[in-house]
Order: C-alpha cells, then structure tokens, then sequence
C-alpha cells in the first residue's frame, strides 16, 4: 500500500483524535448513566424532614438583644466551619445582622422610629422560589432540590463568582483565601473545627443551605434552633404548618419582592403579637 | 535516507527511554504495592469486620461509591441513606461513617493513593479523623 | 507560513524578549494566586469582579470589532479594506485569546474549568459566552488562515471559506451581545438592567476596536514597508467618528433615564462613578479622565479636516481608545457592585498583583498579535514586492 504524506497525516490525525476522543466519549456515557440513577429518591426511611417547600420565619421580637442574635449566628458558623478571617475583605458569612435600611434599601421611611430603622434583621439566604444564582451558574453547581432549598455543591463550582452578581440578596461568600489557613498569629480561621461536617476550600462559593445535614437527620435548621422561637422554621406549602400559622397570624414581610425571585424567608418586625 | 545512522541512533535512544520504567522494574526489583491498614480500634471492636460493601469490591470501586454518595448526599437525596447488597443500611458520608471506622487516613487512604501517585481532592475540605491506630 | 514569525531584525526579537518577559512576570504573579487564592486580588465579598472580567469585556468588543473590516470588504466588495482585513482577522483572534485567559485567571479553580463543558448549562449566559468566543476564535483562526495562505500563492481562497466568512459576520456581534446579556439580566443590579446594554457594548466595541486598528496600522506603516493605504486608515477614521457618537449618545440615555426618572437605585452608580458618593470616590479620577477623553476625541474627529490629518486621527484614536478603556474595562464592570445589594459603599482598587496578572495577558496577547501580524505583513510584502 502506497500512501502519499497528506494521506498520512490525515489518517494519523483522525486516529490520534479517535484516540483522546474516544476514551472521552464512553466517560461521558458513563456519567451520564450515574446521573440517571441517581434521580432516584430514596423514600423517607430515617425520618429524615421533609417538605414541599422550605421556608422560614424571622421573628424580630425574639431578638431584643445582641445575645439573641449572637447565639443563632454562632450555632451556624460554629456546626458549618464557617471561617472568620477578621477583615471585611475576606469575610464569609452564612447569617449575620443587617439594619433595617440595609435589610430592606429603599423600604425605610423618613419619620420611621429610630429604633425600628436600626434594628438589627437576622438576614441569610432567601432560598427563592426563582433563585437567579441558579439561573447565571454555568455548571449547576448551584441548583434548587425539589424542596425548594438553594443548594451549593462545593465539589463542583469554578468560582467564576456568576452567582454573587446574580444575587440580589449578597447572601454569597467566596472563598478568597484558603479558610483553613492561619492568621498572623497562628491562629486558625476556623476557631474550633466541627468534624462532622467539611470545610470549603480556596475559590469556592458558599453561602446557607437550610441545613440539608439535619433535615436529612430529621432534626431543625441550627439557628432555628438556637433561636428560641424567633426562627420558625416549615413547610410553607402545608397548611397546617407552624409557618403557614406564623404567617397567618402575622403581617409579614420579605427582602425585595419586586424583584420577582421570591423569597422563602419572611419577616415580623417586633412589637406585633395579636395572634 | 540522509543521516541514516544518526536517526537510527536517536531512535534506539527514544526507544530506551520509553522502555526505560519497564525495564527499571523487570531488572530491578519490583516494589511491593503497599497493603491498607484496617488496624484501627474501630475496626477491631467488630465481630465481623466488613465494610459497607465485600472488600474486593471496596477495592476496586471505593472512588465510584464516594462519587455516587457525594452526588446523591449534595444533589438529590433526603434521607442520605445508603443500602448495600445485605440491605444493611448506612449514612452516606466521607467523614461521619467512611472515616469513623478507617479512623487512620495515613496508613489507609495515603499509604496507596502516594503508591499510585493519585491526589484524591476530598481533604482539601473533609476533616480527616485524628489518627488512631493499634 | 509560521516560519515568517520566527525571522526577525533586531528590535523584532527585542520586543519579542520584553513581552516575554513581561509574561514570564505575570506567570510568577499568577502562580501567588494559584496558592493562596483570589484574596491577592482587591475583589471582596461586595465587589466581586474587577480588573479581570473588566478587561474580559472591553476586548471582547475588540474582538468583535474585526466585523468593522470584514463586513465592507466582503459584503460590499469595498477594495480598500482588502490590505487591511487580514489585520482585522488577526486581532480579533489575538483579542479572544486575552479575553479567555482573563476569564481563567478570574476562577477561583481553575482546574475545574472544564465543568462547563462537562455540565453544559444551557440557562446560563457564562455558558453561551463559551459556546460563542470558542466558535468565534475559531472561524477567525480557519479565516485568517486560509486567505492569507491563498493570497501567498496568488490564488483566490477555496471555495468553502465564503460561508465562513459570512457566518462569522453574523457571529461578530453576537460574542459581545452575549457579553452584554452577562450583566443585562441580573435582578438588583440597577446599573446594568438596562436594555440597550448590548447596544452599548456594540457602539464602544466598534468605536475603540477600530481606532486600535488605525494605531496599529499607522505603527505598521512606519516600522515595515507595508502600507495599509491612507484611505482604508482615513475610512476606518469615518467608522470610529460614527460609533463614537453612538456611544455619547447611548450614554447619555442611560444619563437621562436614570435622573429624569429620579429612581435612586438607578442613579447610584453614576453618582459613585462621576461624583463619589459621601466621599468614596476612588473611581471619580478615572471616569472624569474617561469623559474628557471622549469629549475630547469626538471634538476631533468631527470634523472631516481635522480627522484627514493623520496626526490628529492618531491623537483621537488614543483618546478613543483610553477612554472605553476606562469606560467599560473598569467602570463598567465595578461600577455594578457598587453600591452593594444592602446599598452599602465598598470600594474597590486592584492590586499590584492583579495589575502584573493583568499586565502578562496583556502580553500574551500581544505576542500572539505581533507573530500574526508579522506573518502576514511579511506574506504580502512578498507578494507585492
């Protein structure tokens, strides 16, 4: 058999990309095979909670003080490893305080009460019904579970930061430096390390998940239970939840609703108990 | 052809160098893939020491398992509830059931993964255990 | 046709050795972020892009200006542009290579950028962005190409290329208007909620990427006996003059509908840009030079005597240039996170760091651009002379 070098070079590509391709290609299969498999639901077998939709009550007259506040914070930031790098630069917060003005820009009144336009609102993730961190990321490694939780998979973002632009709600941290690193004094980032759950890792998005961990374990988000009441934690398609009974009774209100995401997180501002 | 024996030459030197682990193996001695330790006050507690699936399966699809929990635990499921061939059920998790046991991630997991020279990206954000061992 | 790139005078190989050593530079700065994060950069919780995806967008426009040359020559058969397309093609190529290494020294994991492709997610624009600068590159790469390789021979180009040629005129505007829809669609973000975003984009895009071309070839004319011909220079001039103009006047829309309307959200950013909001005003510098700039270039371009004087179209194609620079390389870009989503002011400066990242791109670039430019230049000086 005679070959010419063009014939040549054309056979050696074709195999060299059959080659590299092909391996590629039956991976790709396999994926998506798991992929399939995996959308099956395991039904509820460890009582594990469960919801149509999981949404959440702040309830601002069960945080009258700092302490109130500090203590579901901690709860979060101390079961999840949330790192605490001591500079507005770096910071990663899943849920912290914000004045009313801050909570809700263009809401506050001129002749507002002092106290009402100060006041410090328990802000984290809205877990929006039509979340557009979802809607920007271009790998799904942020997407909505069928419950209606937010939910980040570590193992897959980029960290393109698509996510943090779409937000409307700056409930996203990113991971600018690596969390399980040291200050200048040696001192760890992560105060006291919680070994049952992971740490992130440098050039991650992070932010809330309703505490998918305890749910599956049937047990309440931390900060609603740390809160003493002042979170209400529920399924907000169920009547007869406690949530549904908290809204019912309360004029509530949420973050930005004209921006059609749909929050999952309500507000009562204080001082309102006509149950 | 021009320069025939320089090529010839270069070639036989290309050759050697391609060969060369192989050769380095068959005339040297082989070295010994290193065997996981399973030597662990957890482990030992056990009547019947098992794993969540048969060891020779373990062996060959641990990285397949620990990518279907991930996926399943991050992705989809509720309950995280992992049912093996015996219907005996587990906690899908890396650190609260995986490394509970195998609490010596150094002679377990490192000992082979530096063997074969892969760097698995788990610890990187999963709290390895504190080293135990007997 | 490489080999044209790698025979060179004296000052071709020096200005060869000072981009790569300024790349080797940006290298060892990436590699600082490689370990310890994107922390080395200015970005923060609140100002989330910067420097990186500012850069990313302005040449993007850069590259899809090469549409400004390929368009009159291919679909209006207008002669003059013939000495200049090629240069055209080759910018845009040079420009989305830039514009994917900023994207990649902008990620957080870099090793995981291949997840785009390996969860194609079609609701989101990064991912179209991909699909659309990846398709771009391409074309311009097989374009570019294959004329240039039948202009050598003496021969008109294969048959096949027309099509190409036609789609990637389609495609041109596309890169930048997927560019645009990055920002355009994102709630709370009052700044860049705007419908004629894209418009914009195209009106700067086709203003500064142009007005490159005109510095470029005047550089072209003095350092090797190619000349790209002083009507294709003065014509290119007419086309900068046009989009210019629009770019004011889409500005300027933006201006008006955000302060006649009075709505705060919507006025915020031109505040902080343009005066500084309760004395954070980082950016007011930069964005007052921007706009003299700009004055500044349509003042001189203009008028058709001022503009025939090359000197003069040189001195209004930098002004051009720099000011969409700022514009849209920086302004634009930060502008958006600033104030933030709890309408909070955090500034934001980039780093030495990120500046020396910034900077081996940039040089990157320019080595991709000068060894295509060289190859081409030394085709047609070998067909002409």
């Amino acid at each position: 058999m005679s070959m010419d070098r063009r014939q040549f070079l054309k056979i050696a590509g074709l195999t060299t990309i059959a080659g590299v391709g092909g391996p590629a290609v039956v991976a790709g299969m396999k994926e998506r095979l798991l992929e399939a498999s995996e959308l099956v639901d395991v039904p509820g077998r460890s009582g594990a909670l469960t919801a149509q939709r999981w949404g959440m009550v702040v309830d601002m007259s069960r945080f009258r003080t700092e302490a109130d506040r500090q203590k579901v914070i901690d709860a979060c930031h101390h079961i999840h490893n949330v790192p605490d790098f001591g500079n507005p630069k770096d910071e990663i917060k899943w849920i912290w305080p914000e004045t009313y003005e801050h909570a809700f820009p263009g809401r506050e009144d001129e002749y507002m009460p002092h106290a009402l336009k100060e006041m410090p609102f328990l802000v984290l993730c809205n877990h929006c019904a039509n979340p557009p961190c979802v809607r920007v990321c271009p790998t799904k490694a942020t997407f909505k579970r069928k419950d209606g939780i937010v939910m980040m998979d570590m193992h897959r973002c980029i960290g393109c930061r698509f996510c943090m632009a779409a937000c409307p709600f700056g409930a996203r941290s990113f991971n600018w430096r690596d969390p399980r690193g040291k200050d200048a004094q040696g001192r760890p980032f992560i105060r006291k390390d919680n070994p049952e759950y992971p740490t992130r890792t440098i050039g991650v998005v992070e932010k809330c998940t309703f505490c998918t961990e305890r749910l599956a374990k049937g047990l309440q988000p931390a900060c609603a239970e740390a809160s003493n009441g002042g979170l209400v934690f529920g399924d907000l398609e169920d009547e007869n939840s406690n949530i549904r009974n908290k809204l019912r009774n309360h004029f509530t209100i949420r973050r930005k609703t004209e921006l059609g995401t749909s929050p999952s997180v309500y507000y009562v501002i204080g001082g309102t108990e006509h149950v | 052809m021009y320069d025939g024996n320089k090529i010839i030459i270069g070639l036989v030197i290309f050759g050697l160098l391609i060969i060369s682990p192989i050769l380095y193996n068959t005339i040297g001695k082989a070295s010994v893939p290193p065997e996981p330790d399973i030597n662990t006050p957890e482990i030992n507690k056990m009547i019947e020491k098992k794993c969540v699936e048969p060891k020779s399966f373990m062996r060959a699809n641990h990285m397949q398992i620990l990518n279907d929990w991930r996926d399943e635990v991050v992705r989809v499921g509720k309950t995280r509830t992992y049912v093996n061939g015996e219907g005996k059920e587990f906690n899908m998790s890396l650190q609260n059931t995986c490394m509970k046991c195998h609490s010596n991630k150094k002679n377990f997991c490192d000992k082979c993964h530096t063997y074969m020279a892969v760097k698995p990206y788990c610890w990187d954000c999963h709290i390895a255990p504190k080293e135990k061992t007997t | 046709m490489f080999e044209k790139a790698l025979q060179g005078n004296k000052s071709y190989w020096i200005w060869i050795f000072v981009l790569l050593a300024i790349t080797g530079a940006g290298f060892l700065a990436y590699l600082r972020q490689f370990t310890y994060g994107l922390g080395i950069t200015g970005m923060s919780r609140d100002v989330s892009w910067g420097f990186y995806i500012g850069q990313f967008t302005f040449l993007v426009g850069i590259a899809a200006s090469g549409v400004m040359l390929v368009l009159p020559y291919y679909l209006h058969n207008y002669k003059k542009f013939g000495r200049l397309v090629i240069l055209g093609e080759f910018l845009a190529i040079s420009a989305v290579i830039m514009c994917i290494l900023f994207i990649f020294v902008d990620l957080g994991q870099p090793r995981r950028v291949m997840n785009v492709m390996l969860y194609p997610t079609p609701n989101s624009v990064m991912f179209w962005d991909m699909v659309v600068l990846l398709g771009y590159l391409i074309l311009n790469v097989i374009i570019g190409w294959t004329v240039l390789g039948a202009e050598r021979k003496g021969t008109p180009p294969q048959g096949w290329v027309k099509p190409l040629i036609y789609l990637s005129i389609a495609w041109a505007p596309s890169i930048h208007t997927v560019t645009a829809f990055l920002y355009a669609g994102l709630p709370g973000r009052h700044f860049w909620l705007s419908a004629i975003m894209a418009a914009r984009f195209l009106a700067s895009a086709f203003a500064s990427g142009p007005a490159l071309l005109i510095i470029l070839a005047l550089i072209i004319r003095r350092v090797t006996r190619f000349d790209p011909g002083r009507e294709a220079i003065q014509t290119l001039g007419k086309i900068v003059t046009y989009f210019m103009l629009t770019n004011v006047f889409f500005l300027g829309l933006e201006f008006f509908t955000a302060f006649y309307s009075g709505i705060p959200g919507h006025m915020h950013t031109f505040q902080y840009l343009y005066a500084g909001i309760d004395g954070h005003d980082k950016l007011v510098p930069l964005m007052r030079i921007s706009s003299v700039l700009a004055v500044l270039a349509v003042a001189l371009l203009i008028f058709p005597k001022i503009r025939a004087n090359e000197k003069m179209l040189a001195l209004a194609s930098v002004a051009v240039f720099i000011s969409l620079w700022i514009d849209k390389g920086f302004g634009l870009v930060v502008g958006g996170f600033i104030p933030n989503m709890f309408e909070k002011v955090v500034e934001y400066w980039p780093t030495g760091l990120e500046m020396l990242i910034s900077l081996g791109v940039w040089a990157i670039g320019l080595l991709v651009l000068t060894a295509l430019y060289k190859i081409a230049i030394s085709v047609k000086e070998e067909v002409e002379l």
